[in-house]
Formats: C-alpha cells, sequence, structure tokens
C-alpha cells in the first residue's frame, strides 16, 4: 500500500476517534462550552444539607441556572456551607433571594431551588462571593414521618 | 517441603528477572527524540494496530451496546424507571466496559499480532541483523510499535462506547419506545466529562499501556521457535487480559472508590 | 600490519556451558582470516561477541583500538557502523524488495536524496551481480540469491570489517563458487577486512590469507593455509581430511551402551 493512502486511513480514523469524542463530550454529557466557562460564586448555609453532592444543578423554576461547586462544613458552627457556580448568562439575583434544597420526585435527585427575591431600590443584587441569607434545609424523609407519628399521638 | 520453597524462590527471581528486562527494555526504547520518520513509522503502526482493529471494535461495540439497553430496559421498566436507562447504558459504557471491553479486544486482536510479527522477527535473525547494521531494534521496530498502539487504543476506545451508547438508543428509543428526549436528557444530567469521560480515558491509556508494553516485551524475548513464538503469543493474550481486569479493579477503586 | 580485531584471554560461557576458554586471536587490517571448527564449535557466537551483541565472562575483545566488551550501547552502535555482518539465514526483510533490503541501512544513517540512493543501492547490487533482480520480494528469491544480497545489503554501509557466517553452508558448487570469488573480489576492490566462519575446509583454504582451527574451547592451530596443510596434529587432520573417527569421537559421550541396554531390562 502506498504510504498517502495509509496517511489517509490513519487521518479518518483518527478524526472519527475525535468526533466520537466530541459526541461523547457534547451529546452524552451535555458539556455545555459557553454556559459552564462563565461562572460567579455564591455561598449559601443550610442547617442541613440531606443528599445534596457536588455538581448537583441550581434551578429556577425548573432551568438550570449554575451547579453546586463544593460542600464544606463551618467548623465554628457546626453549619453546612455549599458554594454555588451560578452561570452568569442569565444574570444575577437579587439579595432577598431564598433557596431551599429540593428532591426531584420522592426519592429523586436533591437539587437547590433558587427563588428570586423581589427588587427594590434599596435592594443590591448578590455579587460574587456573596451570601444568599434566606435558606431552606432539606427534607429528610424520616424526621417527616417522625413528626407525623408525633403529631397523631398528640391528638389522641 | 523444601522443594517447594526452592521452586517459589526461583519463580520469584525469574519473575523478577523478567521485570527487570521488561522496564529496561521500555526505558531504551522510549529514549529517543522523536523525529518525522519517527513519526512515519507510528503512523504505519497507528494503521496496522488501530485502522485494522476497527471491524471488530465497532461490530462488538454495537451488540453490546444493544444488549445492554435490551437487559437494562427489562429490568428498568419494573421500577418504571425505563428513563433511566440512557443514563445507565452510558455511565457503564464510559467508566467500564468502553475501555475493558476494548482492551480485551485490543490484547487479542493487535497484542497477539504485535508479539507474533517481533517473534518471528527475532527468529528470523532480522532483529540481530539490524543491530549489525547499527540500527537498534528497540528503537526501530519496538518503539513506535508501542507509540502506535497507545494512541490507537484509546481512539479505538472512544468508537467503541459511542457506537455502543447508539445501539443501547436504538434498543431502547427505537425499539421499546423510551422518549428519545428523555433518554439523552436524563443521560446528559448525570454523566460527567471529568469523572466519566476523562477517567475512562485514562483507563484505556493505562490499558494501552500494559498491553503494548507485554506483547513486545513477550515478542522480544521470545524463545526463537515455533512452540516458542506460539507460547509467546498465548502469554501476551492470556497476561494481558488478566491484568487489565485486575487493573480495571484497582483503577475503578481510586476513581470510585 | 595493524590488527583490527584483537581478542585477548578471553573465556565465554553460556549456560554454564562453556564455549571458549583463553582464546587469543587477532585479526589483521586488509587480509582474509578464516576460523575453522567443527559446527556446535561456537564460531557463530564468535562472531556476535566480536560484534558485541553478546558479552564475555572475561577477558578483553577491542575492535579498532577500543574495547566492544567495555563499550556503552551508544558506543557500541557507532562502532557498528563499521562492521558488517553477514548472516547464515541472510536475514533479510521479507516483506521488503531486493532494493528496499540494501538500501534500509542507507535510509537509516542518512538523509540520501532519492537519485543518489538509487546510484549507491545499484552499485552494490551489481557489485554481488544482481541488479536485475531489485524488484523482486526477499522471499522470492533462492538461498543463494538471497545470502548474496544481504551481502550487498551489509556492505552497504562501506564497513571496515565484514565477518561472513557459514556463506557456504547448503549452497549448491556454482552459488558456492559465485560466493567464493564474491568474497576475495570484494577483500580487495574495497580494501575490506574479511573474516570467514566456515567448516568447508576446501573453500576456505582457497581464499584465506590467515586460518585459525578451532576445537575443544581453544585455538588448536594457526597459520597460513599452507602451514594448516603441513601441521601434522592428529586433531587437525581429522578436521581436514574429514575422517568420522579420531581424537574427536564417533560417539558422543555416553555411557556404556550394552549397560544401558540390559539395565532397561
Amino acid at each position: 500500500m502506498s504510504e498517502k493512502k495509509l496517511h489517509f486511513f490513519v487521518g479518518c480514523f483518527v478524526l472519527s476517534a475525535c468526533a466520537a469524542l466530541l459526541l461523547l463530550v457534547l451529546k452524552v454529557a451535555g458539556f455545555n462550552l459557553t454556559g459552564q466557562s462563565d461562572t460567579y460564586q455564591l455561598v449559601a448555609k443550610f442547617d442541613n444539607i440531606g443528599g445534596l453532592k457536588p455538581r448537583s444543578p441550581v434551578k429556577v423554576g425548573g432551568v438550570v441556572v449554575g451547579r453546586v461547586e463544593s460542600i464544606d462544613l463551618e467548623t465554628e458552627t457546626y453549619t453546612p456551607i455549599v458554594t454555588l457556580s451560578m452561570f452568569k448568562k442569565y444574570g444575577y439575583y437579587p439579595e432577598t433571594s431564598s433557596a431551599a434544597i429540593l428532591t426531584a420526585g420522592l426519592l429523586g435527585e436533591q437539587f437547590i431551588g433558587l427563588r428570586a427575591g423581589f427588587i427594590d431600590e434599596d435592594i443590591v443584587m448578590l455579587e460574587q462571593g456573596d451570601e444568599i441569607e434566606d435558606t431552606k434545609s432539606a427534607l429528610v424523609l424520616e424526621d417527616l414521618i417522625g413528626q407525623f407519628l408525633y403529631s397523631i399521638q398528640d391528638k389522641e | 517441603m523444601i522443594q517447594g520453597i526452592v521452586r517459589t524462590g526461583a519463580s520469584t527471581l525469574h519473575v523478577i528477572g523478567q521485570l527487570g528486562l521488561a522496564v529496561v527494555m521500555l526505558l531504551r526504547a522510549l529514549a529517543c527524540a522523536p523525529n518525522a520518520k519517527f513519526l512515519r513509522l507510528v503512523t504505519a503502526q497507528v494503521y496496522f494496530l488501530g485502522v485494522l482493529s476497527l471491524p471488530i471494535i465497532l461490530v462488538a461495540g454495537l451488540f453490546i451496546g444493544m444488549v445492554l439497553g435490551l437487559q437494562g430496559y427489562n429490568v428498568l421498566v419494573g421500577y418504571s424507571a425505563e428513563q433511566s436507562l440512557g443514563t445507565m447504558v452510558a455511565l457503564a459504557l464510559l467508566r467500564e466496559l468502553g475501555p475493558v471491553v476494548t482492551a480485551l479486544l485490543f490484547a487479542g486482536r493487535a497484542g497477539s499480532a504485535l508479539t507474533a510479527e517481533v517473534g518471528l522477527m527475532k527468529s528470523t535473525e532480522q532483529l540481530a541483523s539490524m543491530e549489525m547494521m547499527a540500527v537498534d531494534p528497540l528503537k526501530r521496530i519496538i518503539a513506535p510499535r508501542f507509540w502506535g498502539g497507545v494512541i490507537a487504543m484509546p481512539l479505538l476506545a472512544f468508537l467503541f462506547s459511542m457506537i455502543a451508547i447508539w445501539g443501547g438508543s436504538l434498543v431502547g428509543v427505537d425499539w421499546k419506545g423510551i422518549d428519545s428526549g428523555g433518554f439523552w436528557a436524563v443521560m446528559q444530567a448525570s454523566v460527567n466529562v471529568y469523572e466519566d469521560i476523562f477517567f475512562g480515558f485514562l483507563k484505556s491509556l493505562i490499558f494501552a499501556l500494559v498491553i503494548c508494553w507485554i506483547a513486545l516485551f513477550n515478542g522480544f524475548y521470545c524463545q526463537p521457535s515455533s512452540l516458542g513464538i506460539s507460547q509467546a503469543t498465548t502469554k501476551t493474550v492470556v497476561n494481558s487480559s488478566l491484568l487489565v481486569l485486575a487493573l480495571d479493579f484497582v483503577l475503578t477503586i481510586f476513581m470510585y472508590g | 600490519m595493524p590488527q583490527l580485531v584483537a581478542i585477548k584471554d578471553m573465556s565465554f560461557a553460556r549456560d554454564e556451558r562453556v564455549l571458549f576458554q583463553g582464546l587469543d586471536l587477532t585479526i589483521e587490517q586488509g587480509k582474509i582470516t578464516a576460523i575453522l571448527g567443527p559446527s556446535g564449535i561456537g564460531k557463530t557466537t564468535l562472531l556476535k561477541l566480536i560484534a558485541g551483541q553478546l558479552t564475555p565472562s572475561s577477558g578483553d575483545i577491542r575492535f579498532a583500538g577500543e574495547s566492544v566488551v567495555t563499550a556503552s550501547r551508544k558506543q557500541l552502535f557507532q562502532m557498528r557502523r563499521k562492521m558488517g555482518l553477514l548472516f547464515q539465514s541472510g536475514a533479510l526483510f521479507p516483506e521488503l524488495t531486493v532494493f528496499e533490503n540494501v538500501a534500509f541501512p542507507l535510509r537509516e544513517h542518512h538523509q540520501l536524496a532519492e537519485p543518489v540512493l538509487r546510484t549507491l543501492v545499484q552499485m552494490k547490487l551489481e557489485a554481488v551481480g544482481l541488479r536485475g533482480a531489485e524488484s523482486m520480494l526477499a522471499t522470492e528469491l533462492s538461498g543463494g540469491m538471497a545470502r548474496r544480497v544481504a551481502l550487498a545489503r551489509a556492505i552497504a554501509l562501506d564497513p571496515e570489517l565484514i565477518m561472513y557466517d557459514e556463506p557456504f553452508a547448503g549452497q549448491d558448487p556454482i552459488s558456492m563458487g559465485v560466493l567464493v570469488k564474491l568474497i576475495r573480489d570484494l577483500n580487495h576492490s574495497l580494501g575490506l577486512t574479511s573474516v570467514v566462519v566456515s567448516h568447508d575446509v576446501q573453500e576456505v583454504l582457497e581464499i584465506a590469507d590467515y586460518v585459525y582451527v578451532l576445537a575443544d574451547k581453544k585455538i588448536i592451530a594457526r597459520g597460513t593455509p599452507e602451514d594448516i596443510a603441513a601441521n601434522q596434529d592428529e586433531k587437525l587432520v581429522q578436521f581436514i581430511q574429514g575422517l568420522p573417527n579420531g581424537p574427536v569421537p564417533f560417539h558422543y559421550p555416553a555411557s556404556h551402551f550394552i549397560k544401558d541396554l540390559t539395565s532397561t531390562l
């Protein structure tokens, strides 16, 4: 076989493998080239983060607007502190916004639901590194059931 | 009893000696600066080891993907969780089956060919005659084959995973009727570029190094006879397959612990 | 005459089998030196020792004044550019044509323009009389032709020393004659130093300037072909004249035959 033909086949092979990789990244992993590069960080403290993990989505009305970057424990008060990486293309949120840890379905993945607050003249927007003050912890199913049983007992 | 200890000692020494030889061989082969001629030799090996392995890799990938899709569907549908089929197929392929099955097929298809080729070159004195022409066979024969294999195998693994995921979607979406939007969206939500695709690539790269190393070592140090070559070829396939599976376990512990 | 190769007090053993013990041997520049000996005595091993492909257990081997034994890998490859070795099998690359086989060492070591390379290769092939066969595949050649192509390849880099490993083994009388003529002509026309290792006594005595006879791990005779022919040593006479029995017994050392037979009964 001539060297040119060989080079042609190898070229096709390498290019198709690169195409496969690109497809894997874009179509299978859903990697978004524009969304992830431009982010800013917000922090939020929760009493209980439940099953939240790094890379869990942050959603506003079901739209993914960011991801959980890291989860830490503030050692003085023993409260979990979550760093969120928010996509800049969706803009900034007012300081009156609230974050809650929600569950997709009864047993699904947990995510952070962000509810944008009202905007007023003396309300500033949250910037890089700011904290979301108003948070709601994860609902832990066992606690809920416990409370439910307790309240039934009370009524009797 | 004493004899058993003696035998254990002897075989331990043998194994250590072989390991030493293999390390020296690899270091000598790789200690050379690439030039245009060397790149041409590597390209030729990418053709022999990569392009010519494409048929077996693609066909195997398609069938494995389809089987995975069908079995996964049958289990998941019992929990009405068939939407998660995409996740299951993609994660199984990217993390495990893609690198591992590609490596096993590569060991059988390309590793054995490497050992047989180099072994025959040795037994027909081609390697010795090269040395006499002041051409180092480690650099002229071993190094291009090593790099060619190391480049080709991860590429084959990408193609394998891609076509297998497509096979899974053929069964799940086109045959069993899972909603295609859901299939891909659930997959995208749970597959991570770094943890799944990059780690899978890392695995296949490590497997490629191991297979090429074992194959070339067995060829280069085989007994120069027809029996020696056949034994070396068998040894390549058996050793590299087992080592790939064992290494996969170790790597999985480190990556996904 | 300067010495190109000097072997001093060299011993070599493989797998606890001693092949050479205290061997002294010199090869003079510009001469054809023959090393004779019965098969299995390690003549090929001796050539590989000179080429540095094997390392002696003790003693020294010098090529052009430099030690082959202590040379680094890099130095060794530098030295080998000045050596050629003609393997018994020819060891051609079967997937390449005759032309590409001869061009191989040139392509590896020099960046030559294609026309220059072509001329050089054709010169080498012409020297062995096989210019017409340049486009044949190495696998299509007869044994004698393969050996001549291998010779063309061995002289492609214009070495100073060329070593022939059993060049006459298994050749018909015509190709034997051709090879004898080639070895002599190349030695004179290219100013080479040649080492011929063989057990074909008559052909070797015909072309050699100096002869060593190896037996029993050492040299048992040395001298010009005339000296060797006149030597009356028992072992030597048996080897030169090809007698089946003599100091080298017909039977390989074994236990007593009758005893062996009766013991199994």
